[in-house]
């Protein structure tokens, strides 16, 4: 498969803008400009396009719901909070081609009518947010921003805002309170942000990889797009591995591609040969696991449902036979009563409780019942929180819970772990 | 007392949005990197009096993301490892206590020559070459206990 999305990453100079459009940049938004913003968004939902966010709503539908009134302001926000852990893919994007996503913002913005732009990144990714500064400078002076874009009448501003360290500000209506200022709790949904977004005003909030695929669905066509992978979850994504494998990194593949496929051809398969897998995450760690028995399954938003677990941001974690599961569930869920942003009970209470139990578990201090205990609260979360962060921390446990009962049992009854 | 500096990147941050309270984010990042890598509850004060904000509101935003360093001072060079779950993998908790152990310090603390402070994090989004942390801005990837020497050996 052609790489559309990682194809100019490891080019010399690949963040400046000259080598950009040598290598055809900007020709997509050029072309974009001469069509009616209605047909680029039907173009997009003709592609089957869906937000490599972790949702995997349809970006198309989701921009058609943008209101056509040119009198009320809009804006897109562009979603580079990057903190699913596993996940590094719009980094390698917006260190390395940083004009493929400025140039998949400005079609956007075009289409649905925004004039001002805002790329949320996450607080860490200092040298990323240097990175965007620059190419909005460069593409300013290059007229691709700014008022009456190559002569179309087209006007459009773009601005970063920095994050300082807080998951939750990529659940998106967090990620709009941020930016206005205030802590980043989540938003009561309806209204929904194509409606009442940032600042009151209609919004599209896309994820990076979203957006870094609208140039290539322009300028190769809906038909090209969709017919790359599974029918109703096409396109090219980028996998990123990491854990247990030989050779860990991004690999930008079709939709649909096997767990077997990407672990043992891609990525050379297991770090050490006797020690096969026990466990795969397959889509950042909200995702429940998956096991060696799974490997066959295609990796799309459907099929991963479809086996109880989900692609979310494509961030697949290996693990291998040595792995202790308790521990992983430990350090998943210590995670997530972290970033746990206190605005709801069963949350904010829920998750650092499941984390005190999983934590004496891992200390050989577990108890009897504990099992069931975690089991109860779980039910006391699931489906009770006001965002799905909670719910992710749920499915997380519940997934390792169900494929290694055994092991959290063995804690509790040996005071040890089975795994060393 | 915010330097010049910093009060004239605020302004320039003010440019970016429709409301001054939109800005409070980088102000105070501006005002964090003016100290020297904290925030003292005057510059958060400062930092309201820019942005016609209530200070308990300034406080507020500023105690609810991590980065802040809120009357908590840091070392010099302040290191951050990772500590989920692709770099646990990989061995995080092994370079953890390799740090403590070279630096003689506890994470969560700082060296008495003020050189060092090391603390634990969630993924930094490097998971692909863990395990990784961070120092100041810049990142260190794949990291071995050879590795960890040299770098430390750098930072002065
Ligand atoms: C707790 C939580 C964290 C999230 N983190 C991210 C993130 O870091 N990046 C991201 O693009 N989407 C994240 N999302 C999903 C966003 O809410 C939103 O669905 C997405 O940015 C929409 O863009 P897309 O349609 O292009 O995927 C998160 C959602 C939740 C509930
Ligand atoms: S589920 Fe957790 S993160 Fe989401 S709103 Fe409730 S407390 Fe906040
Ligand atoms: S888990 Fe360490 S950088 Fe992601």
């Amino acid at each position: 498969m052609e790489k559309i999305l990682l194809k100019n990453i490891d080019k010399p100079e690949s963040h400046r803008i000259e080598n950009y459009i040598k290598d055809g940049g900007y020709k997509a938004f050029a072309e974009a400009l001469k069509l009616k913003p209605d047909n680029i968004i039907q173009m997009v939902k003709d592609s089957g396009l869906r937000g490599r966010g972790g949702a995997g709503f349809s970006t198309g539908l989701k921009w058609s719901f943008i209101p056509k009134d040119p009198t009320i302001p809009k804006y897109l926000c562009c979603n580079a909070d990057e903190g699913e852990p596993g996940t590094y893919k719009d980094r390698a994007i917006i260190d390395n081609d940083p004009h493929l996503l400025l140039e998949g913002m400005m079609i956007t913005c075009y289409a649905i009518g925004a004039a001002k732009s805002y790329i949320y990144i996450r607080g860490e990714f200092v040298f990323g947010a240097n990175r965007l500064e620059e190419a909005i400078k460069e593409a300013y002076a290059k007229g691709y921003l700014g008022k009456n874009i190559l002569g179309t009448g087209f006007n459009l501003d773009m601005y970063i805002h920095r994050g300082f360290g807080a998951y939750i500000c990529g659940e998106e209506t967090a990620l709009l309170e941020s930016i206005e200022g205030y802590r980043a709790q989540p938003r009561k949904k309806p209204p929904f942000p194509a409606l009442a977004g940032l600042y009151g005003k209609p919004t599209v909030i896309n994820n990076v990889e979203t957006l870094a695929c609208i140039p290539a669905i322009i300028e190769k066509g809906p038909k090209w797009f969709s017919s790359i992978g599974p029918e109703k979850s096409p396109g090219p994504k980028i996998f990123g591995v990491s854990g247990h494998v030989k050779k860990p990194g991004l690999y930008e593949l079709p939709m649909g591609t096997t767990l077997r496929d990407l672990i043992f051809n891609h990525c050379g398969g297991m770090l050490r040969d006797d020690r096969p897998l026990k466990a795969v995450v397959p889509g950042g760690v909200s995702a429940p696991m998956l096991t060696a028995n799974d490997l066959d399954t295609p990796l799309d938003f459907d099929s991963l449902a479809a086996k109880g677990s989900m692609l979310g941001s494509g961030a697949v974690i290996v693990m291998d036979e040595s792995t202790c599961m308790v521990k992983a569930a430990f350090i998943t869920n210590r995670f997530f009563s972290h970033e746990s942003c206190g605005k709801c009970t069963p949350c904010r209470d829920g998750t650092p409780w499941l984390t005190r139990v999983l934590k004496r578990l891992e200390h050989g201090e577990g108890r009897p019942g504990d099992i069931e205990l975690m089991e109860s609260l779980c039910a006391n979360i699931f489906g009770r929180t006001f965002c799905p962060l909670g719910d992710g921390a749920v499915m997380a446990l519940r997934g390792a819970l169900k494929n290694f009962r055994e092991e959290f049992q063995y804690h509790i009854d040996h005071k040890k772990c089975m795994a060393s | 007392m915010l330097s010049d500096k910093a009060k004239k990147e605020i302004e320039a941050a003010l440019k970016k949005y429709p409301n001054k309270r939109s800005a409070v984010m980088d102000a105070l990042r501006i005002a964090q990197a003016d100290r020297g890598g904290h925030l003292e509850r005057s510059d958060m004060e400062d930092v309201a009096v820019i942005l016609e904000m209530n200070p308990v509101e300034v406080n507020e935003a500023a105690a609810f993301y991590t980065m802040y360093n809120i009357q908590k001072p840091v070392g010099r060079h302040h290191i951050q490892v990772c500590r989920n779950i692709s770099c646990s993998l990989l061995g995080a908790e092994h370079i953890i206590k390799y740090m403590e152990r070279s630096l003689n310090i506890k994470t969560g603390e700082t060296t008495p020559d003020n050189r060092f402070t090391l603390s634990t994090v969630e993924c930094l989004g490097s998971c692909g070459t863990a395990p990784m942390m961070q120092v100041n801005d810049d990142y260190f990837e794949n990291l071995t206990e050879q590795k960890v020497d040299e770098i430390i050996k750098k930072l002065v």
